[in-house]
């Protein structure tokens, strides 16, 4: 019992310790939201990712944080993250020089369900930030585009300054097999796109209930609107998948920091299809 | 536009879904087929309502001049209306300018005719009103909506 145990407490102390990774590039997308490149910073190549999956990204000597992994899967010399500054850590993460080194435990949580996806329309509905996780996602579906049935994309920011992706918005909306919406609360009068919530995109778009799968992320308020939006249009819960957010420690279904309702966001999700956590979403003491 | 055409086009028009056939003919015989070309200003803030729109294509947006600058806060195209305000007594003023943003096609209808026959025909005008209430209901949601700035960074729990 105390061998399995002593092996037990290797194993995630292991788990536990980060491999090395340098920044290599650092591009700015918004006033507060940047992206940055990671590679191995040690023969140990970093391991490669499913989209939607995340990696536990350590700001030495100041602490340890979930981010998605936003660049392409196919992509193994390196690991692309998207962080919009909200608070100590994101501050320091996005304050990065190329050269610096970070640690990257990780992938974590599951993702996106792609396979299930095949042969179906696939919709993506991001809001701010949370194109970040779908965008690995839209990179596969656009590699294997003839596994897929239509491609929809609507991606809803506070104001055209707070889109992020902005030129490969542009590129994927000029692909011909692809609808992709942006849309914006308010613009000046240089934003020719729409300007309205991201649900108001839905009116734009035609929506195959029972042959359309639906990947969302955002603000957990606007998933919900989305959510409402989708089921009145006859999508059914289980097609449609949304990740969450919450504070995170070990990553690995380990503390106990993230759970939600009975599920371990780090290593239950944080994707989910929707069917499966209606019952605690947008419960926020939970 | 033929009539013949109008009124097809009323009867495809999402704004006009379940009205009765009577009511689009009514629609149709007030109807006037107009274009504005791109950057035009459809209406200024501070205009007397006049012309309500059903849109058939192109967009147009809804914008707040303030000093410095001119918000746009929301877009219609297809399948919308605009100038709902002008259903309203004509005491009501426009509180947004509305400029097209490309070549935009609608029907227009005059807003005193339109409040005309809603008072000769209360069947007809509880149909447009009902229409009118859905749109402004949406809208009213869709404005909720900003003022929540579901984008901030701030929806779940730290
Ligand atoms: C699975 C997962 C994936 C994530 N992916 C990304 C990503 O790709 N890019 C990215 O920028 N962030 C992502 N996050 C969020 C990121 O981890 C947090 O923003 C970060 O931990 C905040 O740490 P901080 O020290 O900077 O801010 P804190 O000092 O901890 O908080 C500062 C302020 O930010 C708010 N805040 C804290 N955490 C969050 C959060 N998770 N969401 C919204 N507001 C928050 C707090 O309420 C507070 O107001 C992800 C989180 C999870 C769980
Ligand atoms: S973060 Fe520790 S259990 Fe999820």
């Amino acid at each position: 019992m105390a061998v399995i145990e002593a092996e037990q407490e290797r194993g995630l102390a292991n788990a536990m310790v980060p491999a090395l990774g340098r920044v290599a590039q650092v591009k700015k997308e918004t006033s507060d939201t940047f992206t940055l490149a990671v590679e191995p910073a040690s023969a140990e190549p970093l391991a490669g990712f499913q989209p939607g999956q995340f990696s536990m990204l350590y700001v030495f000597g100041a602490g340890e944080l979930p981010i998605s992994i936003s660049g392409d899967p196919q992509e193994r010399s390196r690991l692309v993250y998207t962080v919009r500054s909200v608070g100590k850590l994101t501050q320091l993460l996005v304050s990065r020089k190329p050269g610096d080194v970070i640690g990257v435990r990780g992938p974590y949580g599951t993702h996106w369900p792609l396979k299930a996806a095949r042969g179906k329309d696939v919709l993506i509905v991001a809001g701010g930030i949370g194109l970040a996780p779908l965008r690995p996602a839209i990179y596969h579906i656009l590699r294997h585009r003839a596994d897929y049935g239509r491609l929809i994309v609507l991606y809803g920011a506070r104001s055209p300054r707070d889109l992020i992706y902005r030129r490969q918005i542009e590129e994927w909306a000029r692909l011909p097999d692809a609808q992709v919406l942006a849309t914006v609360d308010y613009g000046g009068v240089a934003w020719h796109g729409h300007v309205g919530v991201v649900t108001g995109l839905f009116r734009y778009v035609r929506l195959q209930p029972f042959h359309t799968v639906a990947l969302i992320c955002g603000p957990e308020i606007m998933m919900r609107y989305v959510i409402w939006e989708l089921e009145t249009r006859g999508l059914q819960p289980g097609d449609l998948h949304i990740s969450l957010e919450r504070n995170m420690k070990c990553g690995i279904g380990f503390c106990g920091h993230c759970q939600y309702g009975p599920n371990f966001l780090c290593k239950d999700g944080p994707i989910f299809p929707y069917h499966e956590i209606r019952s605690w979403f947008g419960k926020y003491e939970l | 536009m033929t009539i013949e055409n109008v009124t097809d086009t009323l009867r495809e028009h999402p704004f006009l879904q379940g009205f009765r056939p009577d009511h689009i003919d009514k629609l149709a015989a007030m109807a006037s087929e107009v274009r504005f070309g791109k950057n035009e200003l459809i209406f200024h803030e501070g205009d007397e309502s006049s012309f309500f729109y059903l849109l058939l294509s192109g967009s147009v947006a809804l914008e707040v001049p303030t000093p410095g600058r001119t918000v746009r806060v929301a877009t219609l195209g297809h399948g919308e209306e605009l100038g709902w305000s002008s259903i309203l007594p004509s005491t009501h003023v426009k509180q947004f300018q509305a400029r097209s943003l490309e070549e935009v096609r609608a029907l227009g209808f005059d807003g005193e005719r339109l409040r005309h026959a809603c008072e000769e025909d209360y069947s007809f005008g509880y149909a447009l009103l009902r229409a009118v209430l859905q749109v402004v209901a949406s809208r009213l949601q869709a404005t909720r909506i900003q003022l929540l700035d579901i984008y901030s960074p701030v929806s779940s729990k730290a």
